[in-house]
Protein backbone atom coordinates (compact mmCIF):
# COMPACT_ATOMS: atom_id res chain seq x y z
CA UNK A 1 0.00 0.00 0.00
CA UNK A 2 2.86 2.14 0.60
CA UNK A 3 3.95 3.09 -3.28
CA UNK A 4 -0.14 4.04 -4.31
CA UNK A 5 0.89 7.66 -5.56
CA UNK A 6 -2.38 10.16 -3.68
CA UNK A 7 -2.35 12.19 -6.68
CA UNK A 8 -2.39 11.86 -10.49
CA UNK A 9 1.01 13.34 -12.42
CA UNK A 10 -0.58 16.24 -14.44
CA UNK A 11 -2.06 17.55 -11.56
CA UNK A 12 0.41 20.72 -10.77
CA UNK A 13 1.88 21.64 -7.77
CA UNK A 14 0.75 24.54 -5.99
CA UNK A 15 3.75 26.36 -6.63
CA UNK A 16 2.91 25.68 -10.87
CA UNK A 17 -0.55 27.11 -10.67
CA UNK A 18 -1.18 29.82 -13.25
CA UNK A 19 -1.41 33.61 -10.82
CA UNK A 20 -5.35 33.94 -10.10
CA UNK A 21 -6.10 37.31 -12.01
CA UNK A 22 -8.84 39.50 -10.24
CA UNK A 23 -11.59 40.17 -12.09
CA UNK A 24 -14.43 43.41 -11.45
CA UNK A 25 -17.70 41.92 -12.86
CA UNK A 26 -19.83 45.19 -14.24
CA UNK A 27 -23.78 44.54 -13.12
CA UNK A 28 -26.38 46.01 -14.50
CA UNK A 29 -29.00 46.68 -11.80
CA UNK A 30 -31.59 48.38 -14.15
CA UNK A 31 -32.69 50.26 -15.93
CA UNK A 32 -35.87 47.93 -15.35
CA UNK A 33 -35.32 45.53 -12.48
CA UNK A 34 -38.19 44.70 -9.81
CA UNK A 35 -35.68 45.91 -7.05
CA UNK A 36 -35.13 49.70 -8.13
CA UNK A 37 -39.34 49.96 -8.34
CA UNK A 38 -38.28 52.63 -10.90
CA UNK A 39 -36.72 53.45 -13.78
CA UNK A 40 -33.21 53.98 -13.32
CA UNK A 41 -30.07 51.98 -13.72
CA UNK A 42 -26.89 51.25 -11.76
CA UNK A 43 -23.98 50.55 -13.25
CA UNK A 44 -22.63 48.39 -10.36
CA UNK A 45 -18.46 46.82 -10.16
CA UNK A 46 -18.51 44.07 -8.13
CA UNK A 47 -15.76 42.36 -6.48
CA UNK A 48 -17.81 38.65 -5.95
CA UNK A 49 -20.66 39.76 -4.06
CA UNK A 50 -19.00 43.17 -2.62
CA UNK A 51 -20.08 46.25 -4.44
CA UNK A 52 -16.42 48.23 -5.48
CA UNK A 53 -18.25 51.25 -7.08
CA UNK A 54 -21.50 52.13 -9.02
CA UNK A 55 -22.18 54.72 -11.49
CA UNK A 56 -26.43 56.04 -11.81
CA UNK A 57 -27.96 56.92 -14.80
CA UNK A 58 -30.73 58.54 -14.53
CA UNK A 59 -33.19 60.27 -16.90
CA UNK A 60 -35.31 57.77 -18.63
CA UNK A 61 -38.73 59.60 -17.78
CA UNK A 62 -37.61 62.98 -17.97
CA UNK A 63 -40.40 64.94 -19.18
CA UNK A 64 -39.13 68.38 -19.37
CA UNK A 65 -41.53 69.38 -16.77
CA UNK A 66 -39.69 73.04 -16.16
CA UNK A 67 -39.77 73.66 -19.97
CA UNK A 68 -43.55 72.66 -20.15
CA UNK A 69 -44.56 74.95 -17.28
CA UNK A 70 -42.81 77.42 -19.29
CA UNK A 71 -45.91 77.78 -21.56
CA UNK A 72 -48.55 76.87 -19.48
CA UNK A 73 -50.58 79.10 -17.28
CA UNK A 74 -50.36 78.63 -13.39
CA UNK A 75 -52.75 76.40 -12.68
CA UNK A 76 -52.50 73.75 -15.59
CA UNK A 77 -48.68 73.42 -13.67
CA UNK A 78 -50.74 71.90 -11.37
CA UNK A 79 -50.85 68.06 -13.18
CA UNK A 80 -47.69 68.31 -14.00
CA UNK A 81 -46.52 68.54 -10.52
CA UNK A 82 -48.59 65.18 -9.74
CA UNK A 83 -46.67 63.04 -11.43
CA UNK A 84 -43.17 64.06 -9.39
CA UNK A 85 -43.71 61.77 -6.42
CA UNK A 86 -46.81 60.08 -7.39
CA UNK A 87 -46.90 58.08 -4.37
CA UNK A 88 -47.78 61.55 -2.64
CA UNK A 89 -49.42 64.02 -5.45
CA UNK A 90 -51.20 66.10 -3.14
CA UNK A 91 -48.20 67.65 -1.44
CA UNK A 92 -46.55 68.35 -4.81
CA UNK A 93 -49.97 69.73 -6.00
CA UNK A 94 -51.23 71.76 -3.14
CA UNK A 95 -47.26 73.30 -2.55
CA UNK A 96 -47.37 74.19 -6.17
CA UNK A 97 -50.42 76.31 -5.14
CA UNK A 98 -49.20 77.67 -2.24
CA UNK A 99 -46.43 78.94 -4.18
CA UNK A 100 -48.13 80.54 -6.54
CA UNK A 101 -50.37 82.28 -3.68
CA UNK A 102 -47.20 83.62 -1.89
CA UNK A 103 -46.80 85.25 -5.54
CA UNK A 104 -49.88 86.49 -5.61
CA UNK A 105 -50.49 87.13 -2.27
CA UNK A 106 -53.60 85.50 -2.08
CA UNK A 107 -54.40 84.57 1.74
CA UNK A 108 -56.19 81.58 2.03
CA UNK A 109 -58.76 81.27 4.68
CA UNK A 110 -58.81 78.81 7.58
CA UNK A 111 -60.38 75.83 6.54
CA UNK A 112 -58.82 75.22 3.49
CA UNK A 113 -55.83 75.36 5.02
CA UNK A 114 -57.01 72.67 7.33
CA UNK A 115 -58.63 70.70 4.85
CA UNK A 116 -54.92 70.94 2.81
CA UNK A 117 -52.73 69.60 6.12
CA UNK A 118 -55.36 66.78 6.35
CA UNK A 119 -54.81 65.76 2.66
CA UNK A 120 -51.53 66.06 2.85
CA UNK A 121 -51.08 64.07 6.28
CA UNK A 122 -52.95 61.02 4.31
CA UNK A 123 -50.70 61.81 1.47
CA UNK A 124 -47.61 61.14 3.45
CA UNK A 125 -49.09 58.19 5.00
CA UNK A 126 -49.44 56.94 1.97
CA UNK A 127 -46.15 57.76 0.75
CA UNK A 128 -44.31 56.12 3.43
CA UNK A 129 -46.47 53.16 3.92
CA UNK A 130 -45.36 52.24 0.57
CA UNK A 131 -41.76 53.04 1.13
CA UNK A 132 -42.01 50.75 4.34
CA UNK A 133 -43.90 47.94 3.33
CA UNK A 134 -41.58 47.76 0.24
CA UNK A 135 -39.06 47.84 2.62
CA UNK A 136 -40.53 44.26 3.66
CA UNK A 137 -41.09 43.14 0.50
CA UNK A 138 -37.00 43.00 0.03
CA UNK A 139 -36.31 41.49 3.12
CA UNK A 140 -38.59 38.63 1.91
CA UNK A 141 -41.87 39.57 4.15
CA UNK A 142 -44.34 40.14 1.79
CA UNK A 143 -47.46 39.75 3.82
CA UNK A 144 -47.11 43.10 5.32
CA UNK A 145 -46.89 44.71 2.08
CA UNK A 146 -50.74 43.39 1.44
CA UNK A 147 -51.96 44.34 4.98
CA UNK A 148 -50.89 47.79 4.62
CA UNK A 149 -51.89 48.04 1.22
CA UNK A 150 -55.55 47.92 1.67
CA UNK A 151 -55.31 51.11 4.17
CA UNK A 152 -53.63 53.39 1.07
CA UNK A 153 -56.69 52.40 -0.77
CA UNK A 154 -59.11 53.70 1.76
CA UNK A 155 -56.97 56.66 1.58
CA UNK A 156 -56.91 56.68 -2.15
CA UNK A 157 -61.38 56.68 -1.77
CA UNK A 158 -60.93 59.51 0.03
CA UNK A 159 -58.77 61.40 -2.76
CA UNK A 160 -61.64 60.32 -4.66
CA UNK A 161 -64.13 61.87 -2.98
CA UNK A 162 -62.07 65.39 -2.34
CA UNK A 163 -60.51 65.94 -6.05
CA UNK A 164 -62.69 62.69 -7.97
CA UNK A 165 -58.55 61.20 -8.92
CA UNK A 166 -56.63 58.60 -7.21
CA UNK A 167 -53.74 58.77 -8.17
CA UNK A 168 -52.87 61.93 -10.21
CA UNK A 169 -54.82 64.14 -7.47
CA UNK A 170 -54.71 67.31 -9.52
CA UNK A 171 -55.96 68.72 -5.68
CA UNK A 172 -57.12 72.02 -5.01
CA UNK A 173 -57.17 75.15 -6.59
CA UNK A 174 -55.07 78.65 -6.64
CA UNK A 175 -56.71 80.12 -3.32
CA UNK A 176 -58.04 77.00 -1.78
CA UNK A 177 -59.91 74.07 -2.75
CA UNK A 178 -62.18 72.99 -5.68
CA UNK A 179 -64.53 72.03 -3.22
CA UNK A 180 -65.19 71.44 0.59
CA UNK A 181 -65.05 68.62 2.45
CA UNK A 182 -68.44 66.08 2.18
CA UNK A 183 -69.93 64.20 4.86
CA UNK A 184 -68.53 60.88 2.91
CA UNK A 185 -65.39 62.53 3.19
CA UNK A 186 -65.22 63.44 6.70
CA UNK A 187 -66.96 59.85 7.05
CA UNK A 188 -64.11 58.01 5.57
CA UNK A 189 -61.56 60.00 7.09
CA UNK A 190 -62.88 59.13 10.83
CA UNK A 191 -62.78 55.73 9.43
CA UNK A 192 -59.38 55.94 8.58
CA UNK A 193 -58.03 57.33 11.42
CA UNK A 194 -60.02 54.19 13.73
CA UNK A 195 -58.79 51.52 11.07
CA UNK A 196 -55.87 52.51 10.91
CA UNK A 197 -53.65 51.81 13.84
CA UNK A 198 -54.40 48.47 14.52
CA UNK A 199 -53.32 47.89 11.00
CA UNK A 200 -49.73 49.89 11.40
CA UNK A 201 -49.69 48.24 14.85
CA UNK A 202 -49.77 44.68 12.44
CA UNK A 203 -46.91 45.71 10.57
CA UNK A 204 -44.33 46.79 13.50
CA UNK A 205 -45.51 43.93 15.02
CA UNK A 206 -43.88 41.87 12.23
CA UNK A 207 -40.79 44.14 11.06
CA UNK A 208 -39.86 46.20 13.88
CA UNK A 209 -38.91 43.96 16.52
CA UNK A 210 -38.64 40.99 14.09
CA UNK A 211 -34.68 39.09 14.15
CA UNK A 212 -34.32 38.76 10.45
CA UNK A 213 -35.42 41.88 9.68
CA UNK A 214 -33.09 44.03 12.43
CA UNK A 215 -30.08 41.86 11.02
CA UNK A 216 -30.61 42.32 7.60
CA UNK A 217 -31.07 46.45 8.20
CA UNK A 218 -29.16 47.31 11.08
CA UNK A 219 -26.02 48.41 10.08
CA UNK A 220 -26.99 48.56 6.60
CA UNK A 221 -26.49 51.67 3.91
CA UNK A 222 -25.90 54.43 7.07
CA UNK A 223 -24.64 57.97 6.42
CA UNK A 224 -22.97 60.29 9.09
CA UNK A 225 -24.97 63.31 9.81
CA UNK A 226 -22.04 65.31 8.09
CA UNK A 227 -22.27 63.30 5.03
CA UNK A 228 -25.83 63.22 4.59
CA UNK A 229 -25.74 67.25 5.21
CA UNK A 230 -23.46 67.54 2.39
CA UNK A 231 -25.12 65.25 0.06
CA UNK A 232 -28.33 67.63 0.83
CA UNK A 233 -30.21 65.01 2.58
CA UNK A 234 -34.03 66.24 3.90
CA UNK A 235 -36.81 64.67 4.69
CA UNK A 236 -36.56 61.43 6.71
CA UNK A 237 -33.24 60.04 5.51
CA UNK A 238 -31.58 63.18 7.19
CA UNK A 239 -34.16 63.11 10.43
CA UNK A 240 -32.46 59.02 10.85
CA UNK A 241 -29.24 60.45 10.41
CA UNK A 242 -30.40 62.41 13.45
CA UNK A 243 -31.16 66.27 12.76
CA UNK A 244 -34.65 67.28 13.46
CA UNK A 245 -35.19 69.29 10.43
CA UNK A 246 -38.55 69.53 9.03
CA UNK A 247 -40.24 71.98 6.67
CA UNK A 248 -43.50 72.09 8.19
CA UNK A 249 -41.62 72.79 11.73
CA UNK A 250 -38.81 75.46 10.70
CA UNK A 251 -41.04 77.74 7.64
CA UNK A 252 -44.94 76.40 9.04
CA UNK A 253 -47.05 76.66 6.07
CA UNK A 254 -50.67 76.05 5.52
CA UNK A 255 -51.63 76.30 9.65
CA UNK A 256 -49.01 73.72 10.58
CA UNK A 257 -47.90 75.93 13.85
CA UNK A 258 -51.48 75.00 14.90
CA UNK A 259 -51.07 71.24 15.63
CA UNK A 260 -49.10 69.35 18.21
CA UNK A 261 -46.21 66.91 16.63
CA UNK A 262 -43.33 65.50 17.06
CA UNK A 263 -40.68 64.88 14.58
CA UNK A 264 -38.89 62.00 15.04
CA UNK A 265 -34.72 61.15 14.47
CA UNK A 266 -32.80 58.67 14.33
CA UNK A 267 -28.87 57.76 15.18
CA UNK A 268 -27.23 56.12 12.60
CA UNK A 269 -28.73 57.10 9.49
CA UNK A 270 -28.95 53.17 8.66
CA UNK A 271 -31.80 51.39 6.53
CA UNK A 272 -33.69 50.92 10.07
CA UNK A 273 -33.83 54.29 10.73
CA UNK A 274 -34.77 54.87 7.90
CA UNK A 275 -37.25 52.57 8.47
CA UNK A 276 -37.88 53.59 12.35
CA UNK A 277 -38.40 57.31 11.19
CA UNK A 278 -40.98 56.80 8.39
CA UNK A 279 -43.08 54.33 11.12
CA UNK A 280 -42.95 57.14 13.81
CA UNK A 281 -43.91 59.65 11.10
CA UNK A 282 -47.02 57.81 10.46
CA UNK A 283 -48.39 58.63 14.14
CA UNK A 284 -47.60 61.54 13.89
CA UNK A 285 -49.55 62.35 10.25
CA UNK A 286 -52.41 60.43 12.08
CA UNK A 287 -52.60 62.71 14.99
CA UNK A 288 -52.30 65.49 12.94
CA UNK A 289 -55.05 64.53 10.50
CA UNK A 290 -56.80 63.74 14.09
CA UNK A 291 -56.44 67.08 15.29
CA UNK A 292 -57.34 68.78 11.71
CA UNK A 293 -60.94 66.72 11.35
CA UNK A 294 -62.08 67.56 15.13
CA UNK A 295 -61.01 71.14 15.16
CA UNK A 296 -61.84 71.89 11.18
CA UNK A 297 -63.29 75.68 11.42
CA UNK A 298 -66.20 76.91 9.96
CA UNK A 299 -66.16 79.37 6.87
CA UNK A 300 -65.33 79.26 3.44
CA UNK A 301 -63.19 77.03 1.50
CA UNK A 302 -61.63 78.98 -0.84
CA UNK A 303 -60.41 82.43 -0.72
CA UNK A 304 -61.86 85.80 -2.21
CA UNK A 305 -59.70 86.18 -5.56
CA UNK A 306 -62.05 85.99 -7.90
CA UNK A 307 -59.53 86.94 -10.83
CA UNK A 308 -57.53 83.23 -9.62
CA UNK A 309 -60.35 81.24 -8.23
CA UNK A 310 -62.82 79.82 -10.75
CA UNK A 311 -66.17 81.13 -10.18
CA UNK A 312 -69.50 78.36 -9.07
CA UNK A 313 -71.00 77.34 -11.98
CA UNK A 314 -74.51 78.41 -11.39
CA UNK A 315 -72.91 82.55 -10.67
CA UNK A 316 -71.39 82.07 -14.60
CA UNK A 317 -75.10 81.52 -15.83
CA UNK A 318 -76.46 84.47 -13.65
CA UNK A 319 -73.68 86.85 -13.56
CA UNK A 320 -71.95 89.02 -15.58
CA UNK A 321 -68.54 89.93 -13.75
CA UNK A 322 -68.45 85.47 -13.31
CA UNK A 323 -68.76 84.63 -16.72
CA UNK A 324 -66.08 87.25 -17.28
CA UNK A 325 -63.45 85.70 -14.82
CA UNK A 326 -64.87 82.31 -15.73
CA UNK A 327 -63.57 83.26 -19.25
CA UNK A 328 -60.14 85.09 -18.21
CA UNK A 329 -58.94 82.06 -16.06
CA UNK A 330 -60.41 79.47 -18.47
CA UNK A 331 -58.38 81.29 -21.18
CA UNK A 332 -55.38 81.66 -19.38
CA UNK A 333 -55.59 85.48 -19.57
CA UNK A 334 -54.40 85.89 -16.00
CA UNK A 335 -51.60 88.06 -15.38
CA UNK A 336 -49.71 87.52 -12.30
CA UNK A 337 -47.54 90.29 -10.32
CA UNK A 338 -43.38 89.81 -11.36
CA UNK A 339 -41.26 88.33 -8.74
CA UNK A 340 -39.66 85.81 -7.00
CA UNK A 341 -40.36 83.15 -5.35
CA UNK A 342 -38.87 80.28 -3.16
CA UNK A 343 -41.45 78.36 -1.71
CA UNK A 344 -40.43 75.11 0.35
CA UNK A 345 -43.49 72.12 1.60
CA UNK A 346 -42.43 68.93 3.47
CA UNK A 347 -42.71 66.46 0.52
CA UNK A 348 -42.99 62.65 1.41
CA UNK A 349 -39.01 62.58 0.64
CA UNK A 350 -37.68 65.81 2.09
CA UNK A 351 -38.02 69.14 0.78
CA UNK A 352 -39.57 69.73 -1.74
CA UNK A 353 -39.11 73.12 -3.06
CA UNK A 354 -40.90 75.27 -5.95
CA UNK A 355 -38.34 78.31 -7.09
CA UNK A 356 -40.56 80.14 -9.19
CA UNK A 357 -39.52 83.55 -11.49
CA UNK A 358 -42.50 85.52 -13.04
CA UNK A 359 -42.22 88.48 -15.74
CA UNK A 360 -45.51 89.39 -14.94
CA UNK A 361 -46.55 87.44 -18.02
CA UNK A 362 -49.65 84.59 -18.05
CA UNK A 363 -47.14 81.69 -17.30
CA UNK A 364 -43.90 81.30 -15.14
CA UNK A 365 -40.81 82.85 -17.11
CA UNK A 366 -38.72 80.24 -15.11
CA UNK A 367 -40.19 77.45 -13.08
CA UNK A 368 -37.35 75.00 -10.89
CA UNK A 369 -38.37 71.95 -8.62
CA UNK A 370 -35.76 71.31 -5.90
CA UNK A 371 -36.88 67.47 -6.38
CA UNK A 372 -35.45 65.81 -3.02
CA UNK A 373 -34.96 62.61 -4.41
CA UNK A 374 -32.70 63.67 -7.36
CA UNK A 375 -30.31 65.27 -4.49
CA UNK A 376 -30.00 63.09 -2.24
CA UNK A 377 -29.28 59.87 -4.69
CA UNK A 378 -26.82 61.33 -5.86
CA UNK A 379 -24.80 59.60 -2.30
CA UNK A 380 -26.19 56.40 -3.62
CA UNK A 381 -22.82 55.15 -4.29
CA UNK A 382 -20.88 55.93 -1.38
CA UNK A 383 -23.68 54.64 0.48
CA UNK A 384 -23.45 51.26 -0.59
CA UNK A 385 -19.95 51.07 -1.04
CA UNK A 386 -18.43 47.47 0.32
CA UNK A 387 -21.89 46.23 0.64
CA UNK A 388 -23.38 43.45 -1.27
CA UNK A 389 -25.83 43.60 -3.65
CA UNK A 390 -28.44 42.26 -1.62
CA UNK A 391 -27.95 45.43 1.51
CA UNK A 392 -27.43 47.50 -1.87
CA UNK A 393 -31.25 46.83 -2.84
CA UNK A 394 -32.55 47.56 1.07
CA UNK A 395 -30.24 50.72 0.77
CA UNK A 396 -31.80 51.99 -2.13
CA UNK A 397 -35.27 50.45 -1.14
CA UNK A 398 -34.64 53.05 1.97
CA UNK A 399 -34.24 56.07 0.57
CA UNK A 400 -37.41 55.84 -1.21
CA UNK A 401 -36.23 56.90 -4.63
CA UNK A 402 -39.40 57.82 -6.63
CA UNK A 403 -38.20 58.11 -10.63
CA UNK A 404 -40.64 60.58 -11.42
CA UNK A 405 -39.61 63.05 -8.93
CA UNK A 406 -35.79 62.08 -10.09
CA UNK A 407 -36.60 62.87 -13.21
CA UNK A 408 -38.83 65.39 -13.26
CA UNK B 1 -32.21 84.94 14.98
CA UNK B 2 -30.65 86.30 12.55
CA UNK B 3 -31.64 89.42 10.38
CA UNK B 4 -31.17 89.90 6.38
CA UNK B 5 -29.47 92.94 7.19
CA UNK B 6 -26.83 91.44 9.46
CA UNK B 7 -25.73 89.33 7.16
CA UNK B 8 -26.10 91.90 4.41
CA UNK B 9 -23.50 93.92 6.46
CA UNK B 10 -21.01 91.42 7.43
CA UNK B 11 -21.08 90.04 3.61
CA UNK B 12 -19.94 94.07 2.37
CA UNK B 13 -17.41 94.02 4.73
CA UNK B 14 -15.65 91.11 3.80
CA UNK B 15 -16.16 91.53 -0.03
CA UNK B 16 -17.30 94.84 -0.06
CA UNK B 17 -18.11 96.24 -3.77
CA UNK B 18 -17.76 92.47 -5.04
CA UNK B 19 -21.32 91.80 -3.30
CA UNK B 20 -24.14 93.73 -5.17
CA UNK B 21 -27.66 93.97 -5.93
CA UNK B 22 -29.03 93.06 -2.25
CA UNK B 23 -32.89 92.78 -2.17
CA UNK B 24 -35.61 91.23 -0.13
CA UNK B 25 -38.31 89.75 -2.56
CA UNK B 26 -40.73 87.81 -0.34
CA UNK B 27 -38.35 88.10 2.71
CA UNK B 28 -35.52 86.07 1.38
CA UNK B 29 -32.41 87.73 1.29
CA UNK B 30 -31.08 88.09 -2.52
CA UNK B 31 -27.76 89.46 -4.38
CA UNK B 32 -25.21 89.10 -6.77
CA UNK B 33 -21.60 88.63 -6.27
CA UNK B 34 -19.07 88.14 -9.11
CA UNK B 35 -17.92 84.32 -10.66
CA UNK B 36 -14.49 85.09 -8.87
CA UNK B 37 -15.93 85.36 -5.36
CA UNK B 38 -18.71 83.27 -5.77
CA UNK B 39 -16.86 80.16 -3.97
CA UNK B 40 -15.66 82.32 -1.42
CA UNK B 41 -18.65 83.98 -0.66
CA UNK B 42 -20.45 80.66 0.07
CA UNK B 43 -17.24 79.25 1.77
CA UNK B 44 -17.15 82.32 4.15
CA UNK B 45 -21.33 81.96 4.46
CA UNK B 46 -20.78 78.15 5.33
CA UNK B 47 -17.49 78.23 7.73
CA UNK B 48 -18.95 81.40 9.52
CA UNK B 49 -18.99 81.10 13.10
CA UNK B 50 -22.48 82.80 13.86
CA UNK B 51 -24.16 82.33 10.17
CA UNK B 52 -23.34 78.50 9.92
CA UNK B 53 -25.53 78.44 6.57
CA UNK B 54 -24.06 75.17 5.79
CA UNK B 55 -26.36 73.62 3.50
CA UNK B 56 -26.88 74.03 -0.07
CA UNK B 57 -30.50 73.79 -0.78
CA UNK B 58 -30.37 74.49 -4.57
CA UNK B 59 -28.69 75.15 -7.85
CA UNK B 60 -30.27 76.37 -10.93
CA UNK B 61 -29.71 78.68 -13.88
CA UNK B 62 -32.06 81.12 -15.54
CA UNK B 63 -31.73 82.51 -19.23
CA UNK B 64 -31.73 86.19 -19.92
CA UNK B 65 -31.14 86.52 -23.49
CA UNK B 66 -32.57 89.91 -23.77
CA UNK B 67 -29.67 90.73 -21.29
CA UNK B 68 -26.59 91.36 -23.64
CA UNK B 69 -23.26 90.42 -21.76
CA UNK B 70 -25.22 88.79 -18.90
CA UNK B 71 -27.53 86.25 -20.86
CA UNK B 72 -27.42 83.67 -17.88
CA UNK B 73 -27.61 83.89 -14.41
CA UNK B 74 -26.49 80.72 -11.79
CA UNK B 75 -29.07 80.83 -8.80
CA UNK B 76 -27.71 79.15 -5.73
CA UNK B 77 -30.01 78.81 -2.53
CA UNK B 78 -28.68 78.24 0.71
CA UNK B 79 -30.29 77.11 4.45
CA UNK B 80 -29.04 77.93 7.74
CA UNK B 81 -30.83 75.67 9.82
CA UNK B 82 -29.69 77.03 13.18
CA UNK B 83 -30.76 79.97 12.64
CA UNK B 84 -33.90 79.17 10.03
CA UNK B 85 -32.15 81.75 7.60
CA UNK B 86 -32.50 81.38 4.00
CA UNK B 87 -30.42 83.15 1.23
CA UNK B 88 -29.83 83.11 -2.54
CA UNK B 89 -26.60 84.37 -4.06
CA UNK B 90 -27.18 84.84 -8.12
CA UNK B 91 -23.94 85.24 -10.54
CA UNK B 92 -24.15 86.71 -13.87
CA UNK B 93 -22.42 85.08 -16.56
CA UNK B 94 -22.39 86.34 -20.46
CA UNK B 95 -22.99 83.62 -22.92
CA UNK B 96 -19.48 84.29 -24.57
CA UNK B 97 -17.64 83.08 -21.36
CA UNK B 98 -19.84 80.41 -19.98
CA UNK B 99 -17.92 79.48 -16.86
CA UNK B 100 -18.07 79.41 -13.21
CA UNK B 101 -16.41 77.41 -10.67
CA UNK B 102 -17.62 74.84 -9.12
CA UNK B 103 -18.95 74.50 -5.92
CA UNK B 104 -18.11 70.44 -5.42
CA UNK B 105 -15.11 71.31 -3.48
CA UNK B 106 -18.00 72.80 -0.81
CA UNK B 107 -20.85 70.72 -0.84
CA UNK B 108 -21.42 67.00 -2.58
CA UNK B 109 -24.86 67.99 -3.67
CA UNK B 110 -23.83 70.10 -5.72
CA UNK B 111 -22.52 67.15 -7.89
CA UNK B 112 -25.46 66.90 -9.68
CA UNK B 113 -27.30 70.20 -9.10
CA UNK B 114 -24.13 71.19 -11.41
CA UNK B 115 -24.47 68.84 -13.98
CA UNK B 116 -28.30 69.37 -13.99
CA UNK B 117 -27.28 72.85 -15.26
CA UNK B 118 -24.92 72.35 -17.35
CA UNK B 119 -27.45 69.63 -18.97
CA UNK B 120 -29.79 72.23 -19.77
CA UNK B 121 -28.55 75.14 -19.97
CA UNK B 122 -24.61 74.75 -21.04
CA UNK B 123 -23.00 76.15 -17.88
CA UNK B 124 -19.61 75.15 -17.88
CA UNK B 125 -18.48 75.05 -14.09
CA UNK B 126 -14.99 74.34 -14.20
CA UNK B 127 -13.41 71.79 -11.93
CA UNK B 128 -16.29 69.83 -12.11
CA UNK B 129 -15.26 65.82 -11.41
CA UNK B 130 -17.76 64.95 -14.09
CA UNK B 131 -19.27 67.82 -16.30
CA UNK B 132 -21.63 65.65 -18.52
CA UNK B 133 -25.41 65.23 -19.13
CA UNK B 134 -27.52 63.84 -16.52
CA UNK B 135 -31.27 63.75 -17.55
CA UNK B 136 -31.10 63.69 -21.36
CA UNK B 137 -28.88 61.88 -23.67
CA UNK B 138 -25.61 62.32 -24.24
CA UNK B 139 -26.07 63.04 -28.37
CA UNK B 140 -27.91 66.16 -27.85
CA UNK B 141 -26.54 69.16 -29.41
CA UNK B 142 -28.37 71.77 -27.71
CA UNK B 143 -29.39 73.28 -24.34
CA UNK B 144 -32.85 72.71 -23.93
CA UNK B 145 -33.98 75.29 -21.17
CA UNK B 146 -32.37 78.42 -23.39
CA UNK B 147 -35.00 80.95 -24.27
CA UNK B 148 -34.24 80.02 -28.12
CA UNK B 149 -35.86 76.78 -28.16
CA UNK B 150 -39.45 76.91 -28.30
CA UNK B 151 -41.88 74.50 -26.64
CA UNK B 152 -44.36 74.47 -29.69
CA UNK B 153 -43.96 73.81 -33.10
CA UNK B 154 -43.68 77.60 -34.58
CA UNK B 155 -45.08 76.23 -38.17
CA UNK B 156 -48.39 75.56 -36.25
CA UNK B 157 -51.27 78.21 -36.88
CA UNK B 158 -54.18 76.58 -34.96
CA UNK B 159 -52.52 78.27 -31.40
CA UNK B 160 -52.26 81.62 -31.46
CA UNK B 161 -49.76 83.43 -28.79
CA UNK B 162 -52.35 86.37 -28.38
CA UNK B 163 -55.03 83.68 -27.44
CA UNK B 164 -53.44 81.22 -26.03
CA UNK B 165 -50.11 81.13 -23.36
CA UNK B 166 -48.10 83.62 -23.49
Amino acid sequence: MADIELLPHNVPSQSELPELVEELTTLNLGPTHPATHGIFQNILKMDGEKIVSGEQTIGYIHRAFEKIAERRPFYQITTLTDRMNYCSSPINNLGWHMTVEKLLGVEVPKRAQYIRVIMMELARITDHIICNSILGVDTGAFTGFLYVMQKREEVYEIYEEVCGARLTTNMGRLGGMERDLSSTAIRKIHEFIKSFPPVLRELEKLLNRNRIFMDRTINVGPISLERALSYGFTGPNLRAAGLDYDVRVMNPYSSYQDFEFDVPIGQNGDTYDRYMVRNEEMWQSLRIVEQAINNLPEGPYYADAPEYYLPPKDEVYKNMEALIYHFKIVMGEIDAPAGEVYHAVEGGNGELGFYLISDGGRAPYRLHFRRPSFIYYQAYPEMCKGSSLSDAILTMSSLNVIAGELDA
Amino acid sequence: MLTNQEVAEGLLEKFGSQVFDFEEPYGLLTFSTTREEIIPAMEFLRDHKTYQVIFLTDITGIHYPDNAGQEFVVVYHMHSFIHNFRLRIKVALSEADIHIPTATGLFASANWMERETYDFFGILFDGHPNLKRILNIDEMDYFPMRKEYPMEDATREDKIDALFGR
